[in-house]
């Protein structure tokens, strides 16, 4: 893990066939910094699941410029991901945790990437200002690093 | 290049999706239509062999909750099998383990059937 800080950035196609894109750069970079094989599947599938609701909901069918931005910032402890769109954006109030046994009772489909989201990642907050630009940040600690070594 | 591929293979009473490469979001479409189609054809006993399969996101999960309910209501099923732990922790992660029945093997699955012998296959 680099002492100074460091940032990537992708901007892409606010399109599904890029998820295999996105995950292959957030995944790369996790795994370069040092995290473990098992931290680097849980960053990779929280990015998935940002863009993908940013892929479904986001962007009305007028909307020209249909893109979305990916940063990825590294510094000494963590890596944070911002997944920023300049669509409509919600109300991340009326955004429940969805309650497990409800949801098992009930087998209902989708709103489960949130869920994971926050299940994946140690920080996950939001920062929505409809029409301009609204982003998603997540934080994974670089705890479990990869190789290594405990010195006496 | 193509990232997701449904492998279907009939047995006698029984038929089994062999999905391959990374289920996501855009994936997903493809075996929703493979589902969709067995249930047209009254094809209610389905069994899922994960082995190839590298990627789940909460879109491909998605798929098989939202045809469970008809199936088990004609009597069928969906089951599972041959996970990567990897794969297996996303399930676990949603509770899904209380709602899909999931094996190690495939043999294991296929013995769960009624009346199956012939949906294996020969790898």
């Amino acid at each position: 893990m680099p002492k100074a800080k460091i940032e990537y950035k992708l901007r892409i196609p606010s399109q599904t066939e890029n998820l295999e894109i996105i995950r292959f750069f957030v995944g790369k970079v996790a795994e370069k910094v040092g995290f473990a094989e098992d931290d680097v599947g849980k960053i990779e599938l929280a990015v998935d699941e940002a863009c993908t609701n940013v892929m479904k909901h986001a962007y009305t069918e007028t909307v020209k410029d249909k893109t979305l931005d990916v940063a990825i910032l590294i510094d000494y402890q963590k890596l944070t991901l911002v997944v920023t769109d300049h669509g409509k954006g919600f109300n991340p109030d009326k955004i429940r945790q969805p309650d497990m046994k409800e949801y098992l009772a009930e087998l209902r489909v989708g709103g489960l990437g949130i869920f994971l989201m926050r299940t994946l990642m140690d920080e996950v907050d939001y920062d929505i200002k409809p029409g301009v630009r609204n982003q998603v940040r997540m934080v994974k600690y670089l705890i479990n690093r990869k190789n290594s070594k405990i010195v006496n | 290049m193509e990232n997701f591929k449904v492998v279907r293979l009939d047995g006698v009473n029984l038929t089994t999706l062999k999905i391959i490469g990374f289920l996501d979001a855009h994936t997903a479409p493809t075996l929703e239509e493979a589902i969709q189609k067995l249930l047209d054809e009254e094809q209610v006993n389905i069994l899922v062999d994960f082995k190839e399969l590298s990627y789940i996101s909460s879109a491909g999960l998605g798929v098989f909750m939202g045809f469970i309910e008809e199936i088990r209501s004609k009597n069928g099923d969906i089951k599972m099998c041959a996970m990567s732990p990897k794969i297996y922790r996303v399930f676990d992660l949603l509770g899904f383990p209380t709602i899909y029945q999931i094996f190690d093997k495939q043999e294991e699955a296929l013995a769960t059937f009624p009346q199956n012998s012939a949906a294996s296959s020969s790898e």
